[in-house]
């Protein structure tokens, strides 16, 4: 791999002073010739039936251009249900049409929706629709709902979704030999994704052209083309998405969610294009939630801290219905349950279980930080009962260097590691020894310092198709302009992640053009190829990868053109920095913008090659990748009031081949950020008659720019051989890493008072709690 | 969020705020800063029918120090109080309080009148205002008066205000010995506990206090008993605070939310407590 002076480097965001300036174009901010706006009729309960729905007011109310329930939509262009990908054996689907029909199992769900001509006035005229409600049962706990009646769907007498038993190797022996076992149960909390945009739609139907336009806040624009087309019956070669500037996503933005198929088929309806922009308080309730799991977990292992078995039970909770990944992201969980570690027996029991509650789904990480915490909260479980040190119980149990690829007992097979690597320069870095000294010095003070570890590995870079429930490919086109300017068309769907510059910079180094002559173009069906999207940290590791593809293909036809010019043997022509030369004589080059004008003009044309200079590749990853690392967060709590203060965070993360240093950075403070918020802050929480009780910001803590310190970051280079640019994906890598360092952290600082686990988020009132058990307060 | 449809009217000076008022009576609102009254409309929690924009009566802003007392108008923002040295030096506990209020946007459009006219029991400044004895000045159809703090804060969302009032400034006497501590929800930024002290100190001895806490109950109150037992504790001992404070939130109604307890909210009224005191004394 030959790079040279734009791959690796600290260049800044082209994206972001459009971002940053106000300048940047979301899908609010298209304005359409005759656009009506919509507002939905919502579920205020969490569980009823819907008897009479009285729209005759709404409709009278001035501006209002109609007003329709699911009757006026079933059988009239609109599929009876939402799609769902995964096919798990023996998975309950209940029916999810856009719009309840006769029932609504979680708050918010949309009962009418109401079309104006504006938003002020839909929403006003919403407020005129009658629907009469019969309350049901609401069950919103977990472990209740498992238990059984009473049932989110009545019809299909069960609350679980589906149930997935496994077991590798020999964990009853393991347990019957081990010194040791400790066991915790373990609540990975719900959370809100809260990308900083709300989700926005808009559905324009043509009726000259019988064309279908949705321009929607979307990670998957080709993915939601084809998902609606069939939703609708519009030909697919008729239906166009476009995702304009994407307000991040995490996961949230990454299904086909009923207000997208709802515009589309109301603009057909009325003949004008229809805008539904949501509320906050809208995205709290009806956008996809994250995490939710329930872990029971028992490990065995030796005195010498040697693990030598693992028990698992999960509850997971999908909420009401499925959307489209809803049941796969805790098969992540489960399949990632070795972490970093050689731990040859393994049984899990996963149960898959409805409440009357917002459909989880991917968000940042989507089952891995739910596996890497479970392991995390584990080694330092083991390492307090062995009185070891946390992170040398890591190091115990680490597969080895030597034993890459390495196939897990859940199945997986990691493709390159080096994990003492990563822990070792997080132990330098952090001065781990000095930590611990002043740990100790500092209790004697009364004060009470928390030094958390937390290694992981992570599965991304989605995917191999046949590992997935979708396909896993990526594409990539480059058109080489007459004027040497280059335009790349990817079928990633970047909405934060960078890829305007670090695309840019591949491009530029392996054809020698400035950066600011390549046009990174993508989000719209119908100027792109057809691309999977962004999702699962996979933009660079798989979209990269077929952009790399692509500029394998640009060269090699590039070197005909020059070859015929020079009248010498294409074989003879190489490339270097970023231009064409005849091996072995540098008295004559050429550059990509030469002959991309050769192969417009098309006058000299070698033979048997078609003019133009341009390429499409797919790359169909051959695996998963990767990325580890080790990371160290320190904490002081206030003895007072439980308070926790973020002292110091030191990160070593490992993604490979690194094309823009900055970026990942980046990457890595949001994400680290973000798992501090799960951590300390963040917790979806409704009450017991499923009302959500943090439907705003007020109450529904994200982390604060002043809440955060600086992050110590390092990083060390093991690329992986499953994509041609050794790169692995680092979107979702902080986040995973980082909330159980924090977690350890602060119940490392609590040990003094026995404690051994607190649930997160570890809000001062539980940590203050946790500090009276012995009465006096003194440890 | 889409705010209900009101009528919107700007008043030019307060008297044409008062006709205003007197107009539209009980279904108009004032709007200053509209930092509180903005997002519960937008909620549709407040759907008043006439909005009318006082925000341009640059005349109720600013902060005047003079024979010992401030008075600061109604429309001054978060920020400049926060950036006040004047206040900073004679009467920190309002310092304090506009300094850990909110966010940089809440502080540089949010302004003091309004927050003390929305009475949030979880605001900040009534109890500093009950800590430092402030007189509210109030404009309406019978002309000017004031109402001392004890007297403003009636309940949650309400005070002494009547239809067609305006108030139009703050008064309150230096209190160099004052602070306010506290525990903000890391969500809302407004107050878990927030406890505002303002201490008269005599030969090194506590001769007066006034203890007001905001955040626990359903309005701002007075610890009335703590403020006793503070009377003559020495400046130089760093307990003299957490004795007095002991059990003062123990009779109170305390309100518990998903980020605190009622019974937690009471324990930190007597931590912040004592570190308001803890500073008010090193301001000695």
């Amino acid at each position: 791999m030959a790079f040279t002076t734009m791959v690796g480097a600290r260049i800044k965001r082209r994206e972001d002073p459009r971002l940053i300036t106000g300048r940047a174009t979301y899908v609010d901010d298209v304005k359409l010739v005759g656009m009506l706006h919509a507002a939905f009729v919502r579920s205020p309960y969490a569980h009823a039936k819907i008897g009479n729905i009285d729209t005759a007011a709404a409709k009278k109310h001035p501006g209002v251009a109609g007003v329709f329930t699911a009757k006026d939509m079933q059988g009239k262009g609109m599929a009876p249900g939402l799609p769902v990908a995964p096919q798990i054996e023996g998975l309950v689907s209940p029916d999810h049409f856009p719009l309840t029909t006769d029932e609504v199992n979680c708050l918010g769900e949309g009962v009418a929706v109401v079309v104006a001509t504006d938003p002020y006035v839909a929403r006003d005229a919403a407020e005129l629709v009658k629907v009469s409600y019969t309350p049901l049962p609401v069950v919103v706990d977990l472990e209740k709902a498992a238990a059984g009646a009473p049932y989110v769907h009545d019809h299909v007498k069960t609350n679980i979704a589906f149930s997935m038993p496994f077991v590798s190797g020999d964990v009853d022996g393991a347990f019957k030999a081990a010194d040791v076992v400790v066991k915790e149960r373990i609540v990975n909390q719900r959370l809100l994704p809260s990308a900083i945009e709300p989700r926005a739609c808009i559905g324009s139907w043509d009726r000259g052209m019988g064309t279908m336009t949705l321009w929607s806040s979307t990670q998957i624009p080709h993915i939601l083309r084809t998902q609606l087309a069939l939703t609708l019956s519009v030909p697919e070669t008729k239906m166009r998405v476009i995702a304009p500037e994407v307000g991040g996503g995490f996961g949230s933005k990454l299904n086909v969610y009923a207000d997208e198929a709802i515009v589309c088929w109301l603009s057909r309806a009325l003949g004008k294009p229809v805008k539904y922009v949501e509320t906050r308080t809208e995205n709290h309730h009806q956008t996809t939630h994250g995490r939710d799991q329930i872990q029971f977990v028992e490990v065995a292992a030796k005195k010498d801290g040697t693990v030598l078995g693992l028990r698992v039970k999960i509850l997971a909770n999908m909420g009401a219905y499925h959307q489209v990944l809803t049941p796969a992201i805790p098969t992540l969980t489960v399949l990632m349950l070795s972490g970093p570690y050689a731990i040859k027996n393994i049984a899990y029991d996963l149960q898959a279980v409805f409440t009357n509650t917002m459909s989880t789904d991917a968000y940042r990480g989507a089952g891995r930080p739910e596996a890497t915490f479970l392991l995390e909260r584990a080694m330092d479980l083991l390492a307090r009962e062995l009185k070891l040190d946390p992170a040398e119980v890591r190091r115990k149990n680490f597969i080895p260097s030597s034993a890459f690829p390495y196939t897990t007992a859940t199945g997986l097979t990691y493709d390159t590691g080096d994990y003492p690597k990563t822990l070792d320069k997080v132990l330098e870095l952090s001065d781990y020894k000095g930590l611990r000294a002043q740990q100790k010095s500092l209790r004697e003070q009364g004060r009470y310092l928390g030094i958390g570890v937390s290694t992981y590995v992570e599965v991304c870079g989605f995917g191999p198709s046949m590992a997935l429930p979708a396909p896993g490919w990526e594409s990539a086109t480059i058109r080489v302009e007459p004027t040497g300017s280059v335009t790349v068309m990817t079928g990633t769907s970047p909405h934060g992640q960078g890829e305007e510059t670090t695309f840019a910079q591949i491009v530029g180094d392996r054809l020698g053009v400035p950066i600011e002559s390549v046009n990174v173009v993508h989000g719209d069906t119908d100027r792109v190829q057809y691309g999977v999207g962004i999702f699962g940290s996979r933009g660079t590791a798989v979209g990269g990868a077929a952009l790399w593809l692509a500029i394998d293909s640009i060269q090699e036809k590039a070197k005909l053109f020059a070859a015929h010019a020079w009248e010498a043997n294409p074989a003879d022509v190489e490339w270097r920095e970023g231009k064409m030369w005849v091996r072995g004589d540098d008295s004559r080059s050429m550059t990509i913008g030469e002959v991309a004008f050769a192969a417009f003009r098309a006058d000299k044309l070698p033979p048997g090659v078609e003019p133009f200079l341009d390429a499409t590749r797919r790359f169909e990853p051959a695996n998963f990748v990767y990325p580890f690392g080790a990371h160290i967060c320190v904490v002081e709590v206030d003895k007072e009031t439980g308070d926790v203060k973020l002292v110091k965070y030191f990160a070593v993360d490992d993604c490979g081949k690194v094309i823009n240093p900055m970026i990942v950075d980046g990457q890595l403070h949001g994400g680290i950020a973000q798992g501090i918020g799960q951590a300390l802050f963040e917790e979806a929480v409704y009450d017991e008659d499923g009302q959500l009780l943090t439907g705003t910001f007020m109450n529904y803590a994200v982390p604060h720019a002043e809440q955060m310190i600086d992050f110590e970051l390092a990083r060390t280079v093991t690329p992986t051989d499953v994509n041609p640019l050794g790169v692995k994906g680092i979107g979702e890598a902080g986040t995973i890493g980082s909330t159980p360092a924090v977690a350890n952290a602060v119940i490392d600082a609590l040990a003094p008072f026995g404690v051994k686990h607190l649930d997160m988020p570890l809000k001062p009132e539980k940590v203050w709690k946790a500090m009276q058990r012995t009465g006096d307060g003194k440890p | 969020m889409m705010p209900a449809s009101f009528e919107y009217a700007r008043a030019a000076s307060v008297a044409e705020a008062i006709a205003l008022l007197h107009k539209h009576g009980a279904d108009a609102k004032l709007l200053a800063g509209g930092h509180s009254l903005v997002p519960m409309m937008k909620l549709r929690l407040a759907r008043p029918s006439v909005l009318i924009d006082i925000g341009r009566l640059r005349e109720l802003a600013g902060i005047k120090h003079e024979g010992g007392r401030f008075t600061i108008g109604a429309l001054t923002t978060h920020a400049a109080l926060a950036a006040s040295k004047e206040l900073e030096k004679r009467a920190p506990a309002l310092w304090d309080a506009a300094n850990q209020l909110g966010d940089p946007q809440v502080r540089n459009r949010g302004t003091i009148g309004g927050a003390c006219a929305h009475a949030d029991p979880s605001a900040d400044y009534p109890a500093v205002m009950l800590a430092l004895d402030a007189r509210l000045h109030v404009e309406g159809q019978k002309g000017k008066r004031e109402i001392p703090a004890d007297k403003f804060f009636v309940g949650t969302f309400e005070t002494a205000l009547g239809d067609g009032d305006i108030l139009t400034a703050i008064s309150f006497a230096d209190a160099p010995n004052s602070a306010y501590a506290k525990f903000h929800s890391p969500a809302s930024h407004y107050a878990v506990v927030g406890v505002a002290v303002s201490l008269t100190l005599k030969s090194g001895a506590i001769a007066a206090s006034r203890l007001a806490v905001t955040g626990v109950g359903d309005i701002a109150f007075r610890a009335t008993a703590a403020e006793k037992a503070l009377i003559g504790g020495k400046a130089d001992d760093a307990e003299a605070g957490r004795r007095a404070c002991s059990g003062m939130a123990s009779g109170v109604e305390v309100r518990g939310d998903t980020f605190a307890s009622g019974d937690y909210r009471k324990a930190m009224t007597e931590v912040f407590a004592a570190r308001a005191i803890r500073i008010a004394l090193k301001r000695a």
